[in-house]
C-alpha cells in the first residue's frame, strides 16, 4: 500500500516536473480559461441578464473546458517514444500507475482553476472572498470526480482518431452531475446562503468522488492490459 | 473450437435471415398496436389523443433502458469471460438500444407540446434517457475510431460499464434540480392505477416491441459474427 502510494507520488512528480519546465500547456490552458470567462462576459444580455446570475456557470462551464484541455494532453505525452509501454514496464501495481497521472492532472486543473478563479472575481464582480473556503470545499468535491473519469478516458481517445474530439464526446456525460451540484453549490454560497444549505448537494459529489475514482482505479489495468 | 470459419459465418448468416423475419413480425405488430391503441382503446379524459402515443413512447423507453442494462451487464462479463462474442452481442444491443432512445426521444416532445405546452423540460427522466442516447452514441463513436478488435472491446466495455455506474448520479442530480415529468403508473410500488383496457394495450405494445428488438438484435448480432469470422478468413 505504501510502495504503490510512493510509486503513485514519483509518476505524479514526474508529470508536474515535465510540465513545469516547459509550462507550454499550464500557459495555454490559462490563456484558454481566461478567454472563455471573456466570452461568457460577452455572452449575455446585460438589460436583461445580470452578471451575478450568469456567474456561477461561466465558472463552471470554464473549469469544465479547461480541465478538458489538460486532460487531452494526460496520456498524450505518455505516447510519445513509447513512455507508457516503459511506465508500464516498471515494477508497480497499474493501480498506481493510474493514482500517479490522476494526481498529476488534478495538480494541473486545481492550478488552472486558482488561478481562473481571481479573474472570474475581475470580471463578474463576484463576492467569492467571504466564501472562499466553501468555494474551494465545492471546487476539489466537483472536480476530483471528473478528472478521474477523464484520466481513464484520455488513457483510451489518445489510441483513436480524432482524441481531441473523442474524449469530450466520452466525457462530457460524466461531467454533468459533478457540474450540475457545483453550480447549484456556488450559486448559493455567492448569494449569502449559508453551507450547511447545500450539504446533501456536498453529500451527493462526495459519494460521486468516491464511486467513480473506485471503478476508474479497477477499470484501468483493462485500458493498459492487452 | 470444433467449428471451422465456413460454418460459423453460415450461422451467423442464418442468425441474421432469421432476425430479419423476427424484425419483420415485429414490425407488423407495432403496425398493429397503432390500429389497437386508437380504435379499440379508449381515449384518455384530460389529455385526449396526444396520450395515444404513450403506447409507442413507454415500449420504446423501456426497451431502451433495458437495451442500456444488457450492454453494461455483457461489457462486465466481457472484461470477466473476455470471450469476444459478448463484446458484439454489446455492440448489437447498444445499436438496437440507440434506435429504441430514438423513438422515444422523438415521440416524446411530440407529446409535451401539447400536453406539457413545452417540447422539452429538463426533467430527470428526460435528462437520464438523453443521457442514455449520448452515451450509447459515445459508445459506438469510439467503438469506430479503434481499429484493433482486442482493443476495442476492451475500451468500449470500460465506458458501458462507467455508464452504467453513472445513470443513478444523473438520476438523482436532476431529481434535486426539479421534475415535471408523469409519476410511473405502471411500474411503482402500489398496483398499476393504469385503467385496465389502456394497461391491455400497452402490454400488448411492449411485447411486440420486444419482438421487434430481438429481431434487430438477432440480425445485428448474425452481420457482427459474420463480419468477425470474415475479418478471421482475412487476417489468417
Amino acid at each position: 500500500m505504501r510502495e504503490a502510494m510512493r510509486a503513485a507520488l514519483a509518476i505524479a512528480g514526474k508529470d508536474v516536473r515535465a510540465e513545469l519546465r516547459s509550462r507550454t500547456a499550464l500557459v495555454s490552458a490559462l490563456v484558454f480559461a481566461a478567454l472563455i470567462l471573456v466570452a461568457f462576459s460577452f455572452s449575455r444580455d446585460p438589460a436583461r441578464l445580470s452578471a451575478a446570475a450568469l456567474a456561477p456557470s461561466a465558472l463552471w462551464i470554464t473549469f469544465a473546458f479547461a480541465a478538458m484541455t489538460a486532460l487531452n494532453r494526460a496520456f498524450a505525452v505518455e505516447r510519445e517514444h513509447g513512455a507508457l509501454d516503459g511506465l508500464l514496464l516498471a515494477p508497480v501495481a497499474r493501480e498506481a500507475v493510474f493514482l500517479g497521472k490522476l494526481l498529476a492532472n488534478l495538480a494541473f486543473v486545481f492550478t488552472v482553476e486558482a488561478v481562473t478563479l481571481p479573474l472570474f472575481v475581475v470580471f463578474f464582480n463576484a463576492p467569492v472572498g467571504p466564501v472562499l473556503g466553501g468555494i474551494a470545499i465545492t471546487s476539489v468535491l466537483a472536480t476530483v470526480g471528473f478528472v478521474a473519469v477523464g484520466t481513464l478516458f484520455s488513457a483510451m481517445t489518445v489510441r483513436t482518431r480524432f482524441a481531441e474530439l473523442m474524449l469530450p464526446v466520452l466525457l462530457l456525460p460524466f461531467m454533468i452531475p459533478p457540474l450540475i451540484g457545483a453550480v447549484q453549490v456556488t450559486a448559493r454560497l455567492l448569494s449569502g446562503r449559508p453551507l450547511s444549505e447545500v450539504s446533501a448537494w456536498l453529500r451527493l459529489l462526495a459519494v460521486y468522488d468516491v464511486v467513480v475514482v473506485t471503478f476508474a482505479l479497477l477499470l484501468f489495468s483493462a485500458v493498459v492490459d492487452e | 473450437m470444433t467449428a471451422t470459419l465456413p460454418s460459423v459465418a453460415g450461422a451467423a448468416a442464418r442468425l441474421a435471415r432469421r432476425g430479419r423475419a423476427v424484425s419483420i413480425a415485429g414490425l407488423i405488430g407495432v403496425a398493429a398496436v397503432f390500429v389497437l391503441a386508437l380504435r379499440f382503446t379508449p381515449v384518455e379524459a384530460r389529455q385526449g389523443l396526444p396520450q395515444k402515443i404513450f403506447y409507442l413512447h413507454v415500449p420504446a423507453a423501456w426497451m431502451a433502458l433495458l437495451a442500456f442494462t444488457v450492454v453494461g451487464i455483457a461489457s462486465i462479463m466481457f472484461l470477466w469471460l473476455r470471450d469476444s462474442r459478448l463484446d458484439l452481442f454489446a455492440e448489437a444491443t447498444a445499436e438496437v438500444g440507440l434506435v429504441f432512445s430514438a423513438v422515444m426521444l422523438t415521440t416524446g416532445p411530440l407529446w409535451g407540446k401539447p400536453v406539457w405546452g413545452t417540447w422539452w423540460q429538463w426533467d430527470p427522466r428526460l435528462t437520464l434517457t438523453l443521457f442514455l442516447f449520448f452515451l450509447y452514441v459515445g459508445y459506438l463513436a469510439l467503438r469506430s475510431a479503434l481499429h484493433d478488435p482486442a482493443e476495442r472491446a476492451r475500451f468500449s466495455a470500460v465506458v458501458a460499464i462507467l455508464g452504467l455506474v453513472l445513470v443513478p448520479f444523473v438520476h438523482l442530480s436532476v431529481y434535486l434540480f426539479r421534475t415535471i415529468h408523469p409519476l410511473p403508473i405502471v411500474l411503482k410500488p402500489s398496483a398499476p392505477s393504469l385503467p385496465g383496457s389502456m394497461l391491455r394495450t400497452l402490454l400488448i405494445a411492449l411485447a411486440v416491441n420486444m419482438v421487434l428488438g430481438a429481431g434487430l438484435l438477432m440480425m445485428r448480432y448474425g452481420v457482427a459474427r459474420a463480419e468477425a469470422a470474415r475479418g478471421e478468413v482475412d487476417g489468417a
